[in-house]
């Protein structure tokens, strides 16, 4: 009785994966740094169209690996493939920005809650020249602050993170001596400070270290309110890291396949440390003998991505969404996706 | 076919399998760090440059094995006297009492504590603790994670050198007494001779895991790349730098972090061999 009870249940378990196979969905992974905000969108999508999607957090270069072994429907990434990361996957593929993040640097002052910075003395902090809060060019910069004779801790990520590579790309482009040094990357060799795991890692270790200063992503910050810099930006502005003025870096000129870090924007109120995160897809849907229902699938969902309708649920989750401009760049990328040739979306 | 010709093939088949297993993890090992090994040669092991930046990717496994090495030596220290000290409380001093039972449960009872609990309990507690008594400016480092690691293998160190020195024969312990010997001196002379054994093994077994300890270690030692230069001074570990940058690597990063931890595996593996050596000298 009990083999034949097992027996049944085996048989439903079986019955149920095949039926979700037969029926449509369709599956992603990749970035972390997006996760909350696809989970909501795409179960929001599967309560209005019934298409099941499942999306790993399995990070940027296992959304690329699993893209390239074409085991998933779509790939995720928090940095744009480089030219040879293009010319290496076994076809060509096209980049979709779903929304964009920022990052933020954080500190931890007794009884201070912001803190202007500019890029050099963020990058001598980070390399250890200015080693005390009490340091005259932090005083120049904040006139009204009184600082602490403090020591500087300089809290970083020690794993391999798009928020840590975005956050380099910034540094690169505004300090030479960084990017001779250091450069950018998804792990760079710190010189001075502490790495501690992922966001909640950075972020606990600032909440409990006096004197510390770090990087977390703007979506972790915004969510637990962590007291953070005012940044110059190239245009001269201090601006205070929030929604608007995270889209506000994408309102500069951007490339037509959006390929590019918002770092440094030239937009007057945009917060210099900002980023795209994007769907990675095959340009040519017909591999692997996928059908021309699943391809349309793939790209009727990615289209919705982009619609009011799922754009304003990043917000709510913390993530700024993309401006009117980038949504037009990609409605028209998501065009030039084929299927033996045909576009899929009209 | 007679059921016992049935269980010897079952047997058989599981110690097979067992081998195969652990010859395919040595198999991927070698191959995924054949790249590196080719790169880098013999020059992985003493070199402690480590730069995943792209264009000028250079990678050494030097200061990672040296914050292992550091950090696990440090944690036996401190874990033996105590370890010590704890079984001749339960095994001798107090054996079959009553507190003797709490004791030892209580050793036991950490070794099921998962490391991330030690993990947490090192990153709110004992971080802090640190910074508050002036030791550092911000609690991470070599200290810290011995620290922690020592308390993580008390438990391995104990269990063994427990039931070693309470096996030791009472007629010879009676007999030493009667001879007019004071406890220090049975101890000495009577219980380590006849226990040692054990008690090193356990030592042994209890380095081991400190080695491969990652979770607690990751949290607490500060993550730099940079070689250590005292007690206080922060660092990385085979194992965390491997759990740090695994995720997202790729080429010539992964298969470096790869030989890591094949040298883990040969360090973890050496370290059984002389521990078995050991055991098999003393008992002769």
């Amino acid at each position: 009785m009990k083999k034949k009870s097992l027996f049944l249940s085996l048989v439903a378990i079986l019955a149920t994966i095949s039926s979700s196979a037969f029926g449509q969905s369709l599956s992603g992974a990749g970035a972390t740094f997006p996760l909350p905000f696809y989970n909501m969108a795409f179960q929001k999508y599967t309560e209005t169209t019934g298409v099941k999607v499942t999306y790993g957090g399995i990070g940027s270069g296992g959304g690329i690996r699993s893209l390239s072994d074409k085991v998933v429907d779509f790939g995720a990434s928090d940095a744009f493939l480089s030219d040879k990361e293009l010319a290496e996957m076994p076809a060509t593929i096209v980049h979709m920005p779903t929304c964009s993040g920022a990052v933020v640097v954080a500190f931890n002052l007794p009884g201070i809650q912001s803190i202007n910075l500019t890029s050099d003395v963020l990058v001598n902090i980070l390399l250890g020249k200015i080693k005390n809060w009490n340091d005259a060019s932090l005083k120049k910069l904040n006139a009204s602050i009184k600082f602490p004779d403090m020591p500087i801790t300089v809290v970083y990520r020690s794993d391999g993170s798009g928020t840590t590579n975005m956050f380099t790309d910034y540094l690169t482009k505004v300090s030479k001596e960084w990017a001779n040094k250091l450069g950018s990357g998804k792990t760079v060799n710190w010189p001075v400070g502490v790495g501690a795991k992922g966001n909640p890692g950075v972020a606990g270790t600032i909440s409990q270290t006096k004197g510390s200063i770090g990087y977390v992503g703007s979506e972790y910050s915004f969510a637990q309110k962590i007291p953070t810099a005012y940044l110059k930006n190239k245009a001269g502005k201090f601006i205070k890291p929030s929604m608007a003025s995270i889209s506000a870096a994408g309102q500069g000129t951007i490339p037509a396949d959006t390929r590019v870090m918002l770092t440094n924007s030239d937009a007057p109120y945009a917060y210099p440390i900002a980023g795209f995160t994007w769907i990675i897809i095959y340009k040519e849907q017909n591999y692997n003998n996928r059908t021309l229902a699943q391809a349309e699938a793939t790209l009727k969902l990615l289209n919705w991505m982009l619609t009011p309708d799922a754009q304003k649920i990043a917000p709510t989750v913390n993530y700024a969404s993309l401006p009117e401009a980038v949504v037009k760049k990609a409605n028209a990328i998501l065009r030039t996706v084929t299927y033996n040739g045909k576009p899929v979306l009209k | 076919m007679n059921s016992d010709k049935i269980l010897k093939y079952i047997l058989f088949t599981a110690s097979l399998l067992i081998l195969l297993i652990s010859g395919g993890m040595v198999f991927s090992l070698v191959r995924g760090a054949m790249p590196s090994f080719h790169e880098f040669g013999w020059k992985f092991i003493i070199s402690s440059e480590w730069d995943p930046t792209q264009g000028r990717e250079q990678y050494g496994a030097l200061l990672f094995i040296v914050g292992t090495l550091l950090t696990s030596v440090l944690a036996l220290f401190i874990a033996v006297p105590l370890a010590f000290s704890t079984s001749l409380f339960v095994a001798e001093y107090f054996k079959n009492t009553r507190i003797a039972s709490v004791v030892s449960t209580m050793v036991d009872l950490l070794a099921g504590i998962p490391s991330i609990i030690f993990g947490l309990w090192g990153f709110y507690i004992l971080r802090p603790f640190i910074v508050s008594i002036g030791l550092s400016d911000q609690g991470y480092g070599i200290f810290t994670s011995g620290l922690i690691l020592a308390f993580m293998i008390i438990p391995y160190a104990t269990s063994l050198s427990n039931t070693s020195i309470s096996m030791v024969s009472n007629e010879l312990k009676e007999a030493a007494y009667s001879l007019g010997a004071t406890r220090l001196e049975v101890i000495w002379n009577v219980i380590l001779p006849n226990a040692r054994s054990g008690i090193t093994a356990s030592y042994i077994l209890a380095f081991g895991r400190a080695l491969g300890e990652t979770l607690a270690v990751t949290m607490l030692i500060g993550n730099s790349n940079r070689m250590p230069t005292g007690l206080f001074s922060t660092g990385n570990t085979m194992s965390s730098v491997i759990a740090n940058q695994f995720g997202e690597a790729s080429g010539l990063q992964l298969s470096s972090l790869i030989e890591i931890g094949l040298l883990l595996f040969v360090m973890t593996t050496i370290i059984n061999a002389v521990g078995k050596f050991i055991i098999k000298k003393l008992n002769r």
